[in-house]
């Protein structure tokens, strides 16, 4: 502790004047923010009106389920569904209504995934989206309950399925149950599938664990944006069994194209194109 | 032996020892046991439930997992496919088979056999032991996450009866991509969870000491699942010496359970799994 003291930098009175200056300009804290990627500084309304994508280097930011619902589907054709489904703590596990109140409030959304049906380019889908700030993306078993019953609905509808991911794994505060979703939602996406029907997944940052290892990796086709993070084990579990560090780039999104677990890396921005195409080409009969 | 037991004296064996078992073992306590060293593994199950066992290898693809061990047997006169994740027994055996972590090609011959075992009309018995799935740079390459998917959604489908038996450990998504089964089955001593207690610990109280506390919450016991419907029985293991008996029951009830499954529709059969995990974390 003296040691401490003694090399302290003495206090300078000039430089508690830098709290004294209110008459500055200055800019709120939000109107600006630095890209984590090229450290770039800009106009956070700039970034959001480029589809939340840095507009020098193209890093896709987090971005919430409604926004990139606004995004992607035609105006004022999405109908929500199964939206008052809200979870509960089923295990009674401590901590979890608490983290379940606070996810809720600064999210707005009562769990991690938003459910309907939509229009992109005119095409009739159903689509789900998950939402990266509830609860790091996890899927507890409203998660599961309300993807099961959207695949269900769009068999009974005759629609396709796309579906975006963004998820930590599982939601352990749910333990087994948690677990078991991901035979659930599988169970459904095969009855989808055994239809006839089209199921496309758009893998976003970070997409892991049990939610990799059901619906994220059932697609017919498997999409991702650029530099997402997909993989079963992060890659901070995976440091800790190997022990070493792992290579750049591990994990990331142009790294499962190479290895062949996706189809196609597809910019935010040209998403809606892109599935636009898809659709258009996977409807019955001669175009 | 007891291999002459009627299925019903059985089934009443399972409710009473499941009774006693109610006054709680600490659940971390049955982790321990599930970790054991000289706990029967997968190999003594299948060398003591089954006859003219042939193991094959390889999932066609990349190559062969020694943590899956895989094949047909026979039980009594029914012949079946089996698929179990083996941790080894010696730490020579252990390293071949990786300490019963699965790999991709692991779950993917797991799946072959199992397309087998439709085609031929067999019925198929998972037997699970493992901590979870490999977490490595050559799993993740190979698409582990995709394997295990793959095994969920075929599973769910497969044209013949299924019943899943976990003897050890039943870590999380590695231990459910062989448990997508008509029925479930824990042994006493076995837990299943989506999680160690370990990890949960550690990423929830950042204190990978509390993992009594994170046992407990989990509700990982072989009998809080029964309770929450999760599993189908429970088998009673009663001491290690006198395991025999208890193979010998297993064996019966699994010869039952696979007959009469066997008389169903497989339609029908399809139908029920799919409705048995459909209506998990329904309240």
């Amino acid at each position: 502790m003296l040691e401490k003291r003694l090399f302290r930098k003495p206090k300078n009175e000039l430089e508690h004047q830098e709290n004294g200056r209110q008459n500055q300009p200055s800019v709120p804290d939000d109107l600006y923010l630095s890209c984590p990627e090229c450290k770039q500084t800009m106009l956070k309304s700039d970034m959001e009106d480029n589809g939340f994508v840095c507009p020098k280097c193209d890093y896709h930011f987090k971005i919430v389920a409604r926004q990139r619902i606004a995004l992607l589907t035609d105006p004022n054709s999405f109908h929500e569904i199964d939206a008052e489904l809200s979870p509960s703590n089923l295990l009674n596990f401590p901590g979890y209504d608490e983290k379940l109140v606070k996810a809720q409030q600064e999210s707005g959304e009562l769990e991690g995934v938003i459910c309907g049906t939509a229009a992109i380019g005119g095409y009739p889908v159903a689509l789900f989206v998950m939402d990266p700030g509830f609860i790091l993306g996890s899927m507890g078993t409203i998660v599961g309950e309300k993807i099961t019953r959207l695949f269900e609905y769009a068999a009974a509808h005759q629609l396709p399925v796309i579906g975006y991911t963004v998820s930590g794994g599982a939601r352990m505060q749910e333990g087994i149950l948690s677990l078991m979703q991901m035979a659930k939602t599988s169970g459904a996406v095969k009855l989808h599938s055994d239809a006839g029907l089209l199921y496309v997944t758009v893998l976003t940052n970070p997409t892991t664990g049990g939610v990799t290892a059901s619906f994220g990796m059932e697609g017919d086709i498997i999409l991702a944006e650029p530099k997402a993070l997909v993989a079963f084990a992060g890659p901070r579990v995976i440091e800790q069994t190997i022990r070493q560090k792992l290579p750049s780039g591990f994990q990331r999104a142009e790294f499962l194209l190479e290895k062949g677990f996706v189809d196609a890396i597809v910019h935010r921005n040209e998403q809606k194109q892109y599935l636009t195409t898809l659709l258009k080409l996977h409807q019955k009969g001669a175009m | 032996m007891a291999a002459n037991l009627s299925f019903n004296a059985s089934l009443n064996t399972v409710r009473e020892s499941y009774e006693s078992m109610k006054e709680k073992v600490q659940p971390y306590a049955r982790v321990l046991a599930a970790r054991a060293k000289n706990r029967p593994t997968s190999q003594s199950f299948i060398a003591n439930l089954t006859d003219d066992f042939l193991e094959f290898h390889g999932d066609r693809r990349f190559g062969d997992d020694g943590a899956i061990i895989a094949g047909i047997a026979r039980i009594n006169d029914l012949p079946v496919t089996v698929i179990g994740i083996e941790k080894g027994i010696t730490l020579q055996e252990s390293i071949k088979r990786n300490f019963g972590a699965a790999h991709p090609e692991g779950y993917r011959k797991a799946l072959r056999l199992m397309k087998q075992a439709e085609k031929f009309n067999r019925p198929v018995l998972c037997i699970v032991d493992t901590s979870g799935a490999y977490c490595g740079i050559g799993a993740e390459e190979r698409g582990q996450g995709q394997a295990i998917a793959e095994n969920l959604m075929e599973m769910m489908t497969l044209k013949t009866p299924v019943i899943s038996l976990l003897i050890g450990e039943g870590g999380s998504g590695g231990a459910l991509a062989l448990a997508v089964a008509d029925q479930v089955w824990m042994m006493e001593n076995s837990v299943y969870s989506v999680i160690s207690p370990e990890g949960c610990a550690s990423i929830l109280w950042k204190d990978s000491q509390k993992m009594q506390e994170a046992a407990e919450h989990l509700k990982l016991t072989a009998q809080d699942l029964f309770e929450m419907g999760v599993v189908e029985r429970v088998i009673p293991e009663s001491s290690a010496k006198e395991f025999d008996k208890v193979y010998a029951l297993l064996k019966t009830m699994l010869y039952d359970s696979f007959q009469s499954a066997m008389q169903k529709p497989t339609d029908e059969l399809v139908a029920k799994r799919y409705q048995r995990f459909r209506q998990m974390g329904i309240n």
